[in-house]
C-alpha cells in the first residue's frame, strides 16, 4: 500500500538507478510511518489499563515486502521509454484482452446459461457447491437489480440492501403474523420493496449523483437501525427465526405421505429442497435479467439510459426526470424485495446483521466491477467475488482486507469494469458495440 | 433549564469533533468534487495512533499537569503526522490514478479504501474495543440549583474546555491558511477552475495532495479528542462519525470552512438533544434524517453558494 508514485524518467529511456533508489527510499519511509506505527505497536487490554505489544519483526517484513514489490513493479510493469505516459497495464495487453472478449463473447452467454441449468445434476456437485451456487445466484440477481438503478439510470444507490431487508422482513413478518405462504408473499415482498423505493426515492431523487449516494446510504442505515431497535415488531438484534420453508407449489418437502418425494415417486432426500431453491433463484434471476433486457427496449428503458448520459438534455426534451428516476429506483427495489424474500425462506432466520452497509458495497462492487450496464459482467463479477470469498474462507480475518484491496485495484486497472463495451439498444442500419470509454457517462446528474 | 444547558455544552463538544472531521470532507469536495468516503476512517486511524502513543508514553491522570500538556502535544503531533502520511498515500495510490475518470469511479475506490483501512486496523490492532483511562479529569460548576427534586448542577469539564479551545484555535489557523497564504490561494484557485489554475503555473497535483494532508491532520486531531472524551475506540468508529461529519459538511454548505464548523455544531446539538429528550437508540436516525431533510430543502447548505448547472 505504501507506494509513492513519484517516478521520473531518464532522458534516453528507462529509469535511472538513482531515481529508483530515491523512489524506494520514499516508499520505505512511508511504509515505516504507516506500518511501523500500526503493526509494530499493538495495544492490548491488560490489568490496570493498556499495554503495548511490540512486533518489530512483522512490521519489518511488511515494509520489506512493500519495498521489494515496488522495486519489481518499477523494473517490469512501469518500465517504459521516456516521454510516454505510464499506464497501469500495457496497451498491448489491453487490446488483446478486448479482442479476447469480443471472440468469446458470443458463445459465452449460452454456455454459462447451460452450465447453470445442468449444474445441480453434475456428478461432482455436492451440498456445499449447491449452497455456493445459490449464494452466487442471489448476488447475481441483486447485481442485476442494482444494475437497473446504477448501470441503466446512472443513479448511485449505496443503500440498496435496505430494499433487500424490506423484502426479507416482509416475508418473515407476513408469514409470522398472517401465516401467508411463500408464493403469496413473494410478489407482496416485491411490491412492498418497490413502495419503499418510491417513498424513499421521491424526496431525494432531485439530488445530484454523489449527494444521492450519501442519502441512500443514510436511508439504508436508518432502516437497519429501526429493524435493530423496534424490538416488539422485528425482534431487534435477535432477528426472526422459524421462517417457513418454501413448498413445491404447495407440496411440502417432507418425508413420507404427501411430501415432494412421495408425490413424484422418488426416494426422500434433503437435497431435493436445495435443488429446488437453486432453480427458484435461477428463475428469479433470469426473470430479472429478462425484464431488464425488455425494459431497455421500451421507451422507459431508453429514457433511463438517456438520463444516465445527460440529464439536462433529457429535461429539455420534455422528459419528466423525477418519474423516470422513480421507476428505475422502484424497479430495482422490487427485484431486491424478491431476492430478500428468497433469502428469508432459504435461511429460515434473518436479523439486521445481514443487511449492513458492507452488503450494499459488495453488491455495488459486483455491478461496477462487472461493468456498469453489462448483464454478463455482473455474472462474472459475482462468481469472482463470491467465489473469491470462499477461496479466502480459510483466511477469515484477511478476506475483507483483500476484498477492499481488490476493489481499489480493479477500479484503477479498469475503471469501467471488466466488460466495458456497450450494446446499443437502437441503431441505424447496423449494430455496433460502443466502447464505454467513448462516452462520458455515469455522471448521474 | 439546567438540564438543557448541560446538554447544550455536551452538544457543542460533540459538534466540535464533527466539525473538525467535516473540514476534511468539505475541503476535498471543494477542490476535486469527490466524497472522500475514507475520511472517517482516517479519523479512526488518528484515534488509534493517539492511543498507541499515549500507551507508549505511559500517560496517566496522576502525572503532573505540565507533563500531561507536553505529552498531549507530542501525541497530537505524532497522530497528525502519521495520519497525514496515510491521507497522502491514499490520495496518491487510490485517487490520483482515477482523476479525470468518470465521476463515480473515485467514490467507489474510496469505499474500497475505507474497507481496507477498517480491516487493516482490525487485523493489526485487534477487533476488541480499546478502553483508555481518563487522563484529563476535573471540571467547573457553572450553574447550581436546589429544589424539591434535589440538586441539579451544570458542569463543564476540563476535557470539554480543551476540545472547544483546540477546535477554535485550529479553525482560526486553518481559515487564515486558506485566506492569507499562497497555498490557500492555490487551493481556492483549483477549486474554481483546475485547468486554468494549472495554466497559471499552480501545481494542481501538489495542491490536491496538500488538501488531503490538511484534512487528514485535522481528522487526527478529532480522533485524539474523541479518544480522550469518550475513552473507548474501536475500528468501526470512523464509519458513523464519517457519515455524520459529511452531513455536517453538507448542512453547512459544502466547500465552506465556517460552514463545516457550523454544520458540525448543529449536528452535534441535534444528536445530543435528541438523545436527551427522545431516545438514545434513534440518535443516528435523527442525524441521518437531518441529512436528507437538508439536502431536499436546502441543497446548497447554510453557508454555501447555490450550484449552477452547466451543460
Amino acid at each position: 500500500m505504501a507506494e509513492a508514485t513519484q517516478t521520473g524518467t531518464g532522458a534516453g529511456g528507462g529509469l535511472e538507478l538513482a531515481e529508483i533508489g530515491k523512489d524506494l527510499a520514499i516508499t520505505a519511509l512511508l511504509g515505516a510511518a504507516i506500518f511501523g506505527s500500526t503493526i509494530a505497536f499493538k495495544t492490548e487490554t491488560a490489568t490496570g489499563g493498556l499495554s503495548l505489544v511490540l512486533r518489530f519483526e512483522e512490521a519489518f517484513f511488511v515494509i520489506a515486502a512493500v519495498v521489494i514489490g515496488r522495486l519489481i513493479l518499477l523494473l517490469t510493469v512501469w518500465r517504459r521509454p521516456g516521454g510516454t505516459d505510464r499506464t497501469f497495464v500495457p496497451q498491448a495487453l489491453q487490446t488483446r484482452y478486448t479482442e479476447f472478449l469480443a471472440k468469446t463473447g458470443k458463445a459465452f452467454v449460452p454456455i454459462v446459461l447451460l452450465f447453470a441449468v445442468v449444474f445441480p445434476f453434475l456428478p461432482f456437485t455436492d451440498r456445499y457447491l449447491l449452497d455456493l451456487g445459490i449464494l452466487i445466484l442471489t448476488y447475481v440477481m441483486l447485481g442485476w437489480g442494482l444494475n437497473i438503478v446504477v448501470g441503466l439510470a446512472g443513479l448511485l444507490d449505496l443503500g440498496y440492501v435496505a430494499f433487500y431487508a424490506v423484502g426479507a422482513y416482509s416475508y418473515a413478518l407476513l408469514a409470522q403474523y398472517f401465516g401467508l405462504s411463500f408464493w403469496i408473499c413473494l410478489p407482496l415482498a416485491g411490491i412492498l420493496a418497490a413502495f419503499w423505493g418510491i417513498i424513499l426515492g421521491f424526496p431525494v431523487l432531485r439530488l445530484r449523483g454523489d449527494y444521492l449516494a450519501i442519502v441512500t446510504l443514510a436511508f439504508g442505515e436508518i432502516i437497519r437501525i429501526v429493524l435493530l431497535n423496534w424490538y416488539e415488531f422485528t425482534g431487534g438484534p435477535d432477528g426472526l427465526s422459524g421462517i417457513p420453508r418454501p413448498s413445491f407449489f404447495g407440496i411440502p418437502f417432507k418425508r413420507g405421505e404427501g411430501g415432494f418425494a412421495d408425490f413424484f415417486g422418488l426416494d426422500y432426500s434433503s437435497i431435493h429442497r436445495i435443488i429446488f431453491l437453486y432453480f427458484l433463484i435461477l428463475v428469479l434471476a433470469l426473470i430479472t435479467n429478462f425484464v431488464t433486457i425488455r425494459l431497455r427496449r421500451l421507451p422507459i428503458g431508453r429514457a433511463w439510459e438517456a438520463l444516465r448520459e445527460d440529464e439536462i438534455a433529457c429535461r429539455s426534451l420534455g422528459l419528466n426526470t423525477v418519474s423516470i428516476k422513480l421507476t428505475a429506483f422502484a424497479t430495482g427495489a422490487m427485484f431486491a424485495g424478491f431476492a430478500g424474500s428468497f433469502f428469508a425462506t432459504r435461511q429460515g432466520f434473518i436479523s439486521p446483521e445481514s443487511f449492513t452497509f458492507i452488503e450494499s458495497a459488495l453488491i455495488l462492487a459486483i455491478v461496477v466491477l462487472g461493468g456498469m450496464g453489462s448483464q454478463i459482467g455482473v455474472v462474472i463479477a459475482s462468481v469472482a467475488m463470491i467465489g473469491g470469498f470462499e477461496i479466502f474462507r480459510e483466511a477469515e480475518q484477511y478476506r475483507m482486507l483483500i476484498f477492499g484491496l481488490a476493489m481499489v485495484m480493479i477500479m484503477i486497472w479498469r475503471p469501467r469494469g471488466l466488460i466495458s463495451t456497450r450494446e446499443p439498444s437502437i441503431f441505424l442500419k447496423e449494430k455496433k458495440s460502443v466502447s464505454a470509454d467513448m462516452v462520458a457517462q455515469g455522471e448521474g446528474h | 433549564m439546567e438540564y438543557f444547558v448541560q446538554q447544550l455544552i455536551n452538544g457543542v463538544t460533540l459538534g466540535s469533533i464533527y466539525g473538525l472531521i467535516a473540514i476534511g470532507y468539505t475541503m476535498v469536495y471543494g477542490i476535486i468534487g469527490m466524497i472522500n468516503f475514507a475520511h472517517g476512517d482516517i479519523f479512526m486511524v488518528g484515534a488509534f495512533i493517539s492511543l498507541i502513543v499515549i500507551t507508549a508514553l505511559g500517560l496517566a491522570a496522576s502525572s503532573s499537569i505540565f507533563i500531561i500538556i507536553l505529552a498531549l502535544i507530542l501525541v497530537l503531533v505524532c497522530a497528525m503526522i502519521i495520519s497525514s502520511v496515510f491521507g497522502w498515500t491514499l490520495e496518491r495510490l487510490a485517487y490520483r490514478p482515477l482523476r479525470g475518470s468518470f465521476r463515480l469511479a473515485p467514490l467507489i475506490t474510496a469505499i474500497g479504501v475505507s474497507i481496507v483501512l477498517q480491516n487493516y486496523i482490525q487485523i493489526s490492532q485487534g477487533a476488541r474495543v480499546k478502553p483508555l483511562q481518563p487522563i484529563i479529569s476535573g471540571g467547573h460548576t457553572i450553574m447550581r440549583r436546589v429544589d424539591e427534586n434535589g440538586e441539579f448542577v451544570v458542569q463543564i469539564s476540563n476535557m470539554q474546555i480543551l476540545i472547544i479551545t483546540v477546535t477554535i484555535v485550529l479553525m482560526t489557523v486553518f481559515s487564515l491558511i486558506i485566506a492569507r497564504t499562497s497555498l490557500g490561494r492555490a487551493q481556492r484557485a483549483c477549486e474554481q477552475d483546475r485547468k486554468m489554475a494549472s495554466l497559471l503555473g499552480i501545481n494542481v497535483d501538489r495542491t490536491i495532495s496538500t488538501t488531503f494532508v490538511m484534512g487528514a491532520a485535522l481528522a487526527a486531531v478529532a480522533g485524539l479528542m474523541y479518544l480522550l472524551y469518550y475513552g473507548v475506540i474501536d475500528f468501526y468508529i470512523g464509519f458513523v462519525a464519517g457519515v455524520k461529519a459529511f452531513t455536517a459538511a453538507v448542512l453547512g454548505g459544502i466547500g465552506s470552512l465556517p460552514g463545516a464548523m457550523l454544520g458540525g455544531l448543529v449536528i452535534g446539538l441535534i444528536e445530543t438533544l435528541w438523545s436527551a429528550y427522545f431516545s438514545v437508540e434513534y440518535k443516528d436516525v435523527a442525524a441521518f434524517s437531518m441529512l436528507a431533510i437538508v439536502l431536499i430543502f436546502l441543497p446548497q447548505g447554510l453557508l454555501g453558494k447555490p450550484e449552477v448547472e452547466k451543460v
